[in-house]
Formats: structure tokens, C-alpha cells, sequence
């Protein structure tokens, strides 16, 4: 399995609800109550997606998104859908860039649009009048982009499926 | 048979330029932070979205506290009877304070009385238990399991059993925000209980608190502690806030930097009481003390033959 453009394989098209679940285990994962430097998974999956299938997830479904997270966190509504919208702005016009590179050269093309994101959320909030709040947080991008090799694989996996059924196959 | 009004398939449908798109959802986003930080406008949206993500939250929590159960379960019995008994301890310990306090509390009232002094409010409140800390790195928030539905109303204090936590910020049906006093933007006006000196106390970050606006060569040292002077009305008189860490003096600046520790576990603890709202309970007290005014002058010999007894 090579989820990238160097492969001869041709994948199964996406199905629709599987974006949407795929969205709402991230933001399920973005509720939980965890440790400093847990990855920002909505901007994470959105960048897959953004990336992967660009015609069909792009600056509305990030904004959309964005609201949600800004009524979760209880920041302040459109911070986080900014740097959502933005984000997947960058990675749809990078996505035809990205699916040539191996999946780690993928992770490092990530890095700096997560990062990115993160930057112009802190913008925002701090024109808002916020304090700096330290370095901590952009562990946060650091963790994503390592998440990606994973990421790529699991949510690529029902793509890989056989076309054709066959009931002696063990997967 | 006719080709008149037949589209050629649309190969590549791709609605408005994406730099167009960009710069719409950017102005969009823009226009949302600038209502929502200006006006609260946007209050009524935040409600139900947060009632529509209730479901989604909670399944996010189920794991956590099954693990916390799970550790519940697992605790030793020999555990449990050791906390079982140190709570009995402090059980009988507080009841003796309890009983003192009916009593302090009933010999205050009439010594007020006698001093024609409106009462204080006596604290009552809501137990709560603290959901989880919002994961936003410029704040610090926590969201506790009671709303609107059990009366929790927006601005009223939050206490755990050592000291004061926070003020409720935002109410929902069935969760609300308490922003605890380390966060940067929230203020407690408090006072130092060896001397009453007064003054404002903020959150430094980092779970740290400071004191600020007092001048350099005030009557303060380390290890004073803090408490609420009441002089915002939301905040009852006299609750512990912290205790002073460290005085730096500065010859250049008026203002010291006091900085200081919070008394209870306001990042830590998981139940809480939300006190009732204290200025609307004082103004109706100020109600009836001025109805109640003519009777003053017997009520105040009537006050010493209660005391006797």
C-alpha cells in the first residue's frame, strides 16, 4: 500500500458518509480532555481531506468546522474557522503538490500549514487583546504532522478495497 | 430530436474561483469575530449549537470517566476504609465547627442588628462537578455539569471547599463556563485579612495569581493571605483567594509585583459550589431593611433579651 500519486494502483472513490464520520471521530477526539500537545485533529483530517479529495471538501466544510471547534472551546465564533478556511485554502491549492512526495515528505509539507493555522488563530485572539500564551501550544502542529503517516492509512484503508468479492479471501 | 437546450456535460464543475471563495469565507470569519467579541449578539447561536453538540460531548467524556471508574473499582478496600475514616474524622471535626457557627452566625446577626447593619448574606449555592478544562491555551475555563435548568446563573461565584475558583461566564441549558480566577482576564477585588489593606487580584498564567495596583510601600508580606473583600457584590465578603508568594520591589515602577497562590485547587478540584447570585439577594435585603425601618427602634431593645438566652 503507497497512498500517494508514484503508485500504479487505482483506488475506490470515497464515499460520502465516510468523510463525515471521519469528521466526527476528530472532532469526538477534540473534545476529550487531554494532555498538552494533543493534536488539533479537525485541522488535521481537514488537511487530509483538503488534500486527498479537493473538489469535494474544501473552504466551506473548514468553516463549517471552524464554528463547530470555536463552540466547543468556547473561543470567540470565526477565530478557529479563520485559520480553518485558510488552512484549507493552502491545502487544496498544495494538494497536486503533495500526492507526489512520499508520505513522511507529506508530514513535512503539513508541518508548516498547521503551524500556519495555529499562527493565525494566536493573531487573531491576540488583536482580541489576548496575552501570548506561551510555546506549549504549537507542540500541538508538531504531533499532527507526525500523525500524518498513520492518519494516511487509516483513512485511506476502505479505498483499498478489492473491486471484485471473493468469499475465500481472508480481508 | 431537436439539440436546442441541451447542456454539454459539465466536466469541470468548480463553482467560484477558489481565491474568491478564500476571500469570502475570510471576510465572513473576520465579521464573525468582530460581532462576537463586540457585541453578544452571537450568544443566542452559541446556545443551541452547544445544545446540539451535547450528545458529541458527551460521548467524548464516557471514556475518561469510565477509566475513572474503572480506577474506582480497582482501588483497594484497605483504601477505602482509610478515606472512609479520615472522612468520618473530618466529618465530626467540621460538625463541631458547624455547630459553632449556627451559633457565631445567630450571635453576629444580632450583634448587627444592634448596629442597625444589613446582614450579611448567608452562602448557599449548588454542588457541581467539573466536566472538563476547555482546551484553549489562552484561557483558563472549566465547564461544570449544571446550567440554566438548575438555576446557575452567569456571574455568580464559584467556591471549592478551600477557597474561591471562579465566576460562572456563560450559561447553557445544561453546562456552563466558569472562568477560574487564573485566567488572565478575571479580577477579584480582595483584601489582605491581617490588616483589610485592599486591592485587586488578577491571574498571572501559569496558575499563578498577582496582585496588582497597590502601592509600593503597602503593608504586605509573604505568607498574608487573601481574601475576597466583597466590595463587587458578587464576590461573598471574606472567602480565602490566596496566599502571597513573593514581594518584588521595584525602584522604577510605583506598584509592586506581589505575586501570589491561589488557596483552593482552582486547577485541580472536581466538585464545586456555585453560589448564588449575591446582588440581586442583597438589593431585596436593602428592600425590606428600608420597609422594615420605622420598627428599628424596638427591634433594637428587643435584639439584647434574644442574646441573653
Amino acid at each position: 500500500m503507497k497512498p500517494t500519486h508514484d503508485s500504479t494502483r487505482i483506488l475506490l472513490a470515497v464515499r460520502n458518509w465516510f468523510i463525515f464520520l471521519s469528521f466526527g471521530i476528530a472532532l469526538l477526539l477534540d473534545l476529550m480532555p487531554a494532555p498538552p500537545g494533543w493534536p488539533d485533529w479537525v485541522a488535521l483530517v481537514l488537511t487530509f481531506w483538503c488534500v486527498r479529495e479537493p473538489l469535494k471538501v474544501g473552504m466551506a466544510t473548514g468553516f463549517a468546522l471552524g464554528i463547530a471547534v470555536d463552540v466547543a472551546d468556547a473561543a470567540v465564533m470565526g477565530e478557529h474557522a479563520l485559520g480553518y478556511v485558510l488552512l484549507a485554502y493552502a491545502a487544496g491549492a498544495l494538494s497536486r503538490r503533495i500526492l507526489w512526495f512520499p508520505l513522511s515528505l507529506q508530514a513535512l509539507h503539513v508541518l508548516p500549514l498547521l503551524l500556519a493555522m495555529q499562527v493565525v488563530t494566536l493573531a487573531a485572539r491576540m488583536l482580541g487583546g489576548a496575552a501570548f500564551p506561551g510555546w506549549t501550544p504549537f507542540l500541538a502542529s508538531l504531533s499532527g504532522a507526525a500523525l500524518w503517516i498513520p492518519l494516511n492509512y487509516l483513512l485511506l484503508a476502505p479505498q483499498y478495497r478489492p473491486v471484485e468479492k471473493d468469499e475465500n479471501r481472508p480481508i | 430530436m431537436s439539440a436546442v437546450g441541451r447542456q454539454p456535460p459539465p466536466f469541470f464543475r468548480r463553482g467560484a474561483a477558489p481565491f474568491a471563495r478564500l476571500a469570502l469565507f475570510v471576510i465572513l470569519s473576520l465579521t464573525l469575530i468582530g460581532v462576537d467579541s463586540r457585541t453578544g449578539m452571537l450568544e443566542h447561536v452559541r446556545q443551541s449549537l452547544t445544545m446540539l453538540g451535547y450528545p458529541l460531548r458527551t460521548a467524548a467524556l464516557a471514556p475518561a470517566q469510565a477509566l475513572h471508574e474503572v480506577g474506582a473499582v480497582l482501588s483497594a478496600q484497605a483504601d477505602l476504609r482509610g478515606e472512609n475514616a479520615k472522612l468520618n474524622e473530618q466529618a465530626v471535626r467540621a460538625a463541631a465547627i458547624i455547630l459553632r457557627q449556627r451559633q457565631l452566625e445567630e450571635e453576629n446577626r444580632q450583634l448587627r442588628a444592634l448596629l442597625a447593619m444589613r446582614d450579611r448574606q448567608p452562602a448557599s449555592g449548588t454542588v457541581a462537578e467539573i466536566l472538563y478544562a476547555v482546551r484553549d491555551p489562552y484561557s483558563r475555563k472549566v465547564i461544570i455539569d449544571k446550567g440554566t435548568r438548575h438555576g446557575i446563573e452567569a456571574g455568580a461565584a464559584v467556591v471549592d471547599d478551600i477557597g474561591v475558583i471562579g465566576q460562572v461566564t456563560r450559561v447553557f441549558p445544561l453546562s456552563a463556563e466558569v472562568t477560574l480566577i487564573t485566567d488572565r482576564d478575571q479580577a477579584v477585588p480582595i483584601e489582605v485579612e491581617r490588616n483589610q489593606v485592599r486591592a485587586v487580584l488578577f491571574g498571572a498564567g501559569g496558575g499563578a495569581l498577582e496582585v496588582r495596583y497597590l502601592a509600593a510601600g503597602a503593608d504586605v508580606r509573604e505568607g498574608d493571605i487573601l481574601v475576597t473583600s466583597g466590595l463587587d457584590g458578587i464576590y461573598l465578603p471574606g472567602l480565602p483567594v490566596g496566599r502571597i508568594t513573593r514581594i518584588v520591589q521595584d525602584g522604577a515602577n510605583a506598584f509592586a509585583r506581589i505575586l501570589a497562590t491561589p488557596a483552593a485547587a482552582a486547577e485541580r478540584s472536581k466538585l464545586v459550589l456555585v453560589l448564588g447570585r449575591r446582588a440581586a439577594a442583597a438589593a431585596a435585603e436593602g428592600e425590606a431593611a428600608v420597609k422594615q425601618r420605622p420598627k428599628k427602634g424596638r427591634a433594637g431593645k428587643g435584639a439584647p433579651r434574644g442574646q441573653q438566652r
